[in-house]
């Protein structure tokens, strides 16, 4: 069961999320994160989704992504080699005392502090999902008052290869 | 009104054609009305509401549009799927917002899973309202989605016109499938100048129609090697308008057919190479070849559990061919060695143009000799009527040139059986969903387009209680569709499982207290006839085929005749319990 990091290519029109996630959910793929945004195309939008499946479920959720209307194109970027970024942020405990430390952690993982609280201070990390889930570790003993994570947004490295359709 | 000048028009094709394309000012209730005559729409099914009032408001007086009233939006829908099935046309049917819309689910549900074109209209709330939980809201839109090819909500008359032209061509196109349009209140009686858009641009919509040339010679060269082939043939090629060249395929390649539910009709019953349906209820010589067949080419049938029965132990020895409009049907079920992503007909055309025969003349002459030795059989009695010999008996008077419309359960199964279906979409039946209540009001449908044709409605006593208003709407128009009733006083096909599978624990399968079917029909205007024994059922089909109108015949059967052969669940194609037959 391999971790396969999908983008789908769709139209933008209203409904298109529920179709691909309500997909998902009846066919039984599991989904680990998905995320939403424009793409290069104007018309176009770009959805990365995380999931896990062998090649032969791979293969159905391919082939039953094409099947909506709206899909244009489905490529599994985990194919080939990829760039692949999630964003956290993580509000933190931080007393005064504690917040050098703090900031050593966060100069290490070149996170960086975007709002500091009088005991708080939020967190700002990016990068692949081990990274966050490192620096959520390292930040745990300090107490994580609040924590949100994007999703992994993702793209092939160098030139995008002529994809089958 | 009758039966035929809801079909007829006065004027010419082109002349009606050129006066709907003018590009008035009109409403979007006059645009809808105006594209579906376009679309070359002969018939509506619908039954009005509020949301849709300014569609009904916009047909009333309207000479070119034909709608008819149905008594309950399943029967609309079952109707139009009907009337799909049987002419390859898009069905169309209108219902209102909320429960208007959601009585469609069942029909709509039926219709994707048997790959059924139909344009489904529903109105909604105003656009001002949708969201706020107003009176007759419902998401159908939402609600609808796992079971149509593709939905709009239109929120801009503007859109109209290209809306139902992009639903009439995806629900038509590729595998076929309903497809719903979504009109809210204000929208349809917004007005726009009208313009008809004469292209459709769907970029992200490109069904593959042709087949990959080598993969059809892989397919060829695969079939010259060949001993004990097996064609599977499914709705697909039905639906593909491919008899013609699965016949020429079979004969010049010389592999056995077996035809699934959906695909009966689609290889004529009578062929020295077709050995009956398979699956479940199938034949012994349809299972047996399959479970021995060394190639086992499927054709637009989509490996359903009712026909592999247990997967691991389906087709244990057979390399895989699989033609298939679908991409996404190529692998899903079972591991294919030959896919062949096309529309049926036209992968057929071009593995005919090169097709060689197997090396299957040893394997038919086994299959034939299993073919004598296992026909489908049964006890017959002189004491009550069997199913069965209703069956055979209304085949041989139809010499299969007859559509015949059935519900769901034993009665269909004999029907797959008993009758000798020739001809393609002379069977119109609900395969993939199993939609009881959908075979009497689908048989109105199919006599809409084919008035001239004799339809019979085959529906057990269950599922005639499901749609039965529906007699209204034959009686009312004079729809003479023949409906039998295989009247067994009890939900048949579960008493059959209780007493296999659960130890003839009969839990509430007894349907006593169900009408005197007589006395309903009459109660709606329509003839009633009842048969007990043999000779009361022959005098009163002919009395049936000699009325003019729509009949009811009542064939009060045994009780306790199962379905067999049957395979039960969770068995492969080789355990099968002969029953009676044996």
């Amino acid at each position: 069961m391999r971790r396969h990091v999908i983008s789908v290519l769709v139209n933008d029109q209203p409904g298109v999320l529920q179709r691909v996630a309500g997909l998902f959910g009846r066919r039984g793929f599991n989904i680990e994160s998905i995320t939403v945004g424009s793409s290069e195309e104007p018309g176009l939008s770009r959805m990365i989704i995380v999931t896990r499946g062998d090649e032969k479920t791979m293969e159905q959720v391919s082939k039953q992504l094409y099947k909506l209307i709206d899909v244009a194109k489905v490529v599994d970027l985990s194919a080939s080699p990829m760039v692949a970024r999630e964003l956290a942020l993580i509000k933190v405990g931080a007393e005064p005392a504690e917040r050098p430390e703090i900031l050593g952690v966060v100069d290490t993982f070149r996170a960086s502090v975007v709002d500091v609280g009088p005991n708080t201070l939020i967190v700002q990390v990016v990068g692949d999902s081990d990274k966050i889930d490192a620096m959520v570790e390292l930040l745990k003993p300090y107490g994580i008052k609040e924590l949100t994570r994007t999703g992994v947004t993702a793209m092939t490295r160098g030139m995008i290869r002529k994809q089958q359709p | 009104m009758s039966i035929q000048n809801v079909i007829a028009s006065s004027e010419s094709k082109d002349e009606l054609r050129q006066r709907l394309l003018k590009p008035d000012e009109i409403t979007g209730s006059e645009i809808l009305l105006r594209t579906l005559l376009l679309e070359g729409v002969e018939c509506v099914f619908g039954y009005p509401g509020g949301a849709v009032l300014y569609i009904y408001d916009a047909m009333y007086g309207n000479p070119d549009f034909k709608h008819l009233l149905t008594r309950h939006e399943q029967g609309a829908i079952h109707a139009a799927d009907g009337y799909a099935r049987s002419t390859g046309k898009v069905g169309v049917c209108i219902a209102t917002s909320g429960p208007g819309a959601t009585n469609l689910v069942t029909g709509i549900a039926t219709a994707y899973m048997d790959s059924v074109p139909l344009v489904c209209i529903t109105g909604n709330v105003a656009t001002s309202l949708i969201g706020s939980d107003a009176f007759q809201e419902a998401d159908i839109i939402g609600i609808t989605m796992p079971i149509t090819k593709h939905s709009y909500l239109v929120r801009d008359v503007k859109d109209l016109a290209r809306t139902i032209r992009e639903a009439f061509h995806i629900a038509s196109t590729g595998r076929k499938g309903p497809v719903l349009i979504d009109i809210p209140k204000d929208v349809s009686n917004q007005v726009t100048r009208f313009e008809y858009p004469e292209t459709i641009s769907l970029p992200t919509y490109k069904p593959t129609l042709y087949p990959n040339k080598l993969q059809v010679d892989k397919l060829l060269a695969a079939i010259e090697e060949a001993k004990q082939p097996v064609i599977l043939a499914g709705g697909g090629v039905v639906y593909a308008d491919a008899s013609a060249e699965l016949i020429e395929f079979a004969e010049k390649t010389r592999i056995p057919v077996t035809t699934t539910l959906l695909g009966l009709g689609g290889f004529p019953s009578g062929h020295e190479l077709w050995m009956g349906m398979p699956g479940m209820h199938g034949t012994k010589t349809a299972n047996y070849a399959l479970q021995n067949a060394d190639l086992l080419i499927s054709i637009g049938a989509r490996f359903d559990d009712r026909v592999t029965m247990k997967l691991e132990g389906f087709a244990p020895r057979a390399k895989i061919a699989h033609i298939d409009i679908d991409p996404a049907e190529i692998g899903k079920n079972v591991p294919v060695d030959i896919p062949v992503v096309s529309d049926v007909k036209e992968a057929l055309k071009e593995a005919n143009t090169k097709a060689r025969p197997a090396q299957s003349e040893e394997w038919i002459k086994q299959i034939q000799e299993m073919k004598e030795q296992y026909p489908l059989r049964y006890k017959d009695s002189d004491d009550e009527l069997k199913p069965q010999w209703v069956i055979e008996m209304i085949s041989e008077t139809t010499n299969g040139e007859a559509f015949i419309t059935t519900d769901v359960g034993q009665h269909q199964m004999w029907v797959a059986q008993y009758y000798k279906f020739k001809n393609p979409r002379s069977l119109i039946t609900s395969g993939g969903l199993g939609t009881m209540g959908f075979g009497f009001p689908s048989a109105i449908g199919v006599q809409m387009a084919h008035p001239d044709k004799l339809v019979i409605s085959i529906n057990g006593d269950g599922g005639m209680q499901m749609c039965a208003q529906e007699l209204a709407v034959c009686a009312i128009n004079n729809i003479p569709v023949k409906i039998v009733v295989i009247n067994n006083q009890v939900l048949g096909m579960v008493r059959q499982w209780q007493e296999l599978i659960y130890d003839s624990r009969y839990s509430h399968i007894d349907l006593s207290g169900s009408p005197d079917f007589v006395k309903l029909a009459e109660a709606y205007g329509v003839k009633g006839l009842r048969a007990t024994t043999k000779e009361e059922a022959r005098a009163a089909w002919q009395e049936a085929l000699n009325h003019p109108g729509p009949v009811l015949i009542d064939f009060v059967v045994s009780k306790m005749e199962n379905v067999y052969p049957m395979v039960q669940q969770g068995c492969t194609l080789d355990e099968m319990i002969m029953g009676d037959s044996e």
